[in-house]
């Protein structure tokens, strides 16, 4: 079942005289528990597309379906609340906020959403466990390594349950070890049921965690690949 | 639900530390300048209000007008007779007629010269219970003169406080005034005008006999019987001395002074005084208010990302400028707060610099409720103002733009 589509989706930026085409018309649909990976150079627009999709952008030209519901018609308000109750962010510079704690920055979405105190302070712990960060749940983003960090924004993006975990090059800014623990996580949480999309440069960190691929260049898609009985052939 | 968001708000700003209490400069520098001008400036009006000495209810001083400006008992002034003052002892309603004297004097002590003004003390018990109370002298060491004490004299705190003979003066040494020796009797209390604290009373007598004044008369003061009559003994002295110099209203040489007319003056002079005041607290806080929107809008600049990020998780544009909102106007509460702290201890340590200073003047720092209460009021809606225009540009950049800075 359909989820997410992208549907002749632009996104054109005027730089000084230029007219930059970072998305050139794609178009997907990415299924529910799907673990998709946007692959492609710096450049190739992969970014842009996974803010069309998580609605932190809105497209030039083009539809951008969330439960077949066109979000690129909503306003403000309720783009606000999809983000907040749909989506859960994981970014490669990690963007917790400096001055909250790591259990206040997981509290915080919920805050957004209306939850009383008590049942922040639950939940924020509940997910600070999960990511194995009980005993630092005190701490400053910069008291923690890149990783813990990474984590807390893990723990964040799950706050509310959404359905849809995005990750922007979320091992980016981490060592190996700890980027493969970021990734076991994301791995379990689509294994728990969660749309994974997943944007990387790097052709492994695709092909090891994702189900499908999409290997984006110049704006446009280039090609999709698929796992098949744990061989990746083309699709399209 | 707006109380998370206070908390959240107060968080940030104490998390930000130094940075805060920059943002907040502005706000107390602005409030600290109103606050002490305003402290200030009450207790300036006191202090004119004491310099101009506003007569007491029931007396009245009459006094020739000069054809040139000059202090009282100058040459510039032409002087009282006695037949002036037999004038004003039989006009109708006048209590107690006193001739008085005040002239430019020298004073050796010590082998030092200060210059001062003399001024007359009458005989009679009664004449001179008028002059004190005209002075509102009291004696803060020895004791006031009385009728017989000639060869003493009475000296204004001025010359206590000052170590103007490189010696201390006391009560029972011995001063020359005009070349003649002195006792020191008495040091009046400081008053609030510095005219009085300058002053070196001696018995009318001795004052006359080392100026060697004839039968002239520098002004007379006059106590009416009933305080209510005044107005009108005041008319009937004019209409007396016009007649007797054949002069038309508008065209007098004399002068009669009247606790209504020396208020009148007084006020005239408060009134510029508190234009004055209230418009260079009007223009600190303007730059003040300035200051707090400049570093506001910097500080929400710098948070852009911030703003981003919380867009990000979920949260509405009207949620953003309610946490701005909050947060610019704690700090315009808390800078309003510290800013009049600031401000009161400023007026203080002026007024207690000017207090200490030669000249006499007592400045006093006088605190208004309401006046406090505004500055931090218009501090509190300052923050929120200046805030929300930077809180709401921030809020409706498009969340992948504010997440770029």
């Amino acid at each position: 079942m359909v989820l997410i589509e992208l549907a002749g989706a632009e996104k054109h930026y005027q730089m000084g005289e230029t007219l930059v085409r970072a998305i050139d018309g794609i178009s997907l649909k990415i299924n529910r528990g799907d673990f998709a990976a946007i692959m492609g150079p710096s450049g190739s627009g992969k970014s842009t597309a996974l803010n069309l999709v998580g609605s932190l952008d809105l497209p030039t030209k083009g539809a951008v379906y969330l439960d077949s519901r066109n979000i690129s018609q909503l306003d403000e308000s309720q783009l606000a609340q999809i983000r907040g109750q749909k989506i859960g962010f994981i970014f490669q510079s990690f963007n917790l906020i400096a001055n909250l704690t790591a259990k206040e920055n997981v509290m915080l979405p919920l805050l957004f959403q209306g939850a009383s105190s008590e049942e922040r302070q639950q939940k924020a712990q509940e997910l600070l466990q999960l990511v194995n960060l009980t005993d630092r749940m005190g701490h400053y983003p910069n008291q923690l390594s890149g990783g813990q960090q990474q984590r807390v924004a893990i723990a964040r993006a799950l706050a509310n349950d959404p359905e849809i975990i995005l990750a922007d090059e979320p091992t980016g800014n981490l060592d190996t070890q700890a980027g493969e623990q970021v990734m076991a996580f994301l791995q379990e949480l689509n294994r728990r049921g969660k749309t994974i999309i997943l944007v990387t440069h790097d052709r492994n960190l695709a092909r090891n965690h994702a189900k499908i691929i999409y290997s984006m260049k110049d704006g446009k898609i280039e090609k999709i690949t698929k796992k098949i009985n744990h061989k990746w052939e083309a699709v399209s | 639900m707006v109380t998370d968001y206070l908390l959240l708000a107060a968080r940030n700003i104490r998390r930000r530390g130094i940075r805060s209490w920059l943002t907040m400069l502005g706000i107390f520098l602005g409030i600290a300048a109103v606050v002490s001008l305003i402290s200030l400036g009450s207790g300036l009006q006191q202090a004119v209000t004491g310099q101009f000495g506003a007569l007491d209810a029931d007396k009245l001083v009459i006094e020739n007008l000069g054809a040139g400006f000059g202090p009282p008992g100058s040459t510039a002034v032409a002087k009282l007779t006695n037949h002036d003052f037999k004038l004003v002892q039989n006009t109708a309603g006048v209590e107690l007629a006193v001739k008085r004297y005040i002239r430019p004097m020298q004073a050796v002590y010590n082998g030092v010269a200060v210059f001062g003004s003399a001024a007359s003390l009458p005989d009679s018990p009664k004449e001179l219970q008028l002059v004190y109370d005209f002075l509102d002298a009291e004696p803060l060491q020895g004791r006031l003169l009385e009728e017989t004490s000639r060869g003493q004299v009475i000296l204004g705190s001025h010359y206590l406080e000052e170590d103007h003979f490189g010696k201390p003066l006391a009560i029972g040494k011995t001063i020359l005034i005009q070349n003649q020796e002195f006792k020191v009797a008495g040091i009046l209390k400081r008053s609030s005008n510095f005219m009085v604290n300058h002053l070196i009373l001696m018995p009318e007598k001795d004052l006359r006999q080392i100026l060697r004044i004839g039968n002239e008369i520098d002004f007379i003061a006059a106590q009416v019987s009933d305080q209510n009559q005044l107005p009108s003994v005041a008319q009937r002295l004019e209409q007396a001395f016009r007649k007797d110099r054949r002069q038309k209203i508008g065209e007098e040489d004399f002068s009669i002074q009247t606790p209504q007319q020396s208020l009148s003056a007084v006020n005239t002079i408060l009134t510029i005084i508190n234009i004055i005041v209230s418009g260079i607290a009007a223009i600190s806080l303007l730059i003040g208010g300035m200051g707090i929107a400049n570093t506001m809008y910097t500080s929400i600049l710098e948070r852009t990302k911030e703003i981003g990020i919380m867009k990000a998780v979920g949260a509405k544009r009207r949620i953003i400028l309610l946490i701005f909102l909050l947060e610019s106007g704690l700090l315009g509460l808390i800078g309003g707060i510290v800013g009049v702290i600031i401000g009161l201890l400023l007026a203080s340590g002026i007024a207690g610099i000017v207090s200490q200073a030669p000249g006499g003047i007592q400045l006093i720092m006088r605190f208004s409720w309401p006046w406090i209460l505004a500055a931090i009021g218009f501090s509190l809606f300052l923050g929120m103002i200046s805030g929300i225009f930077p809180a709401w540009q921030a809020a409706k950049l498009p969340p992948v733009e504010a997440l770029r800075k």
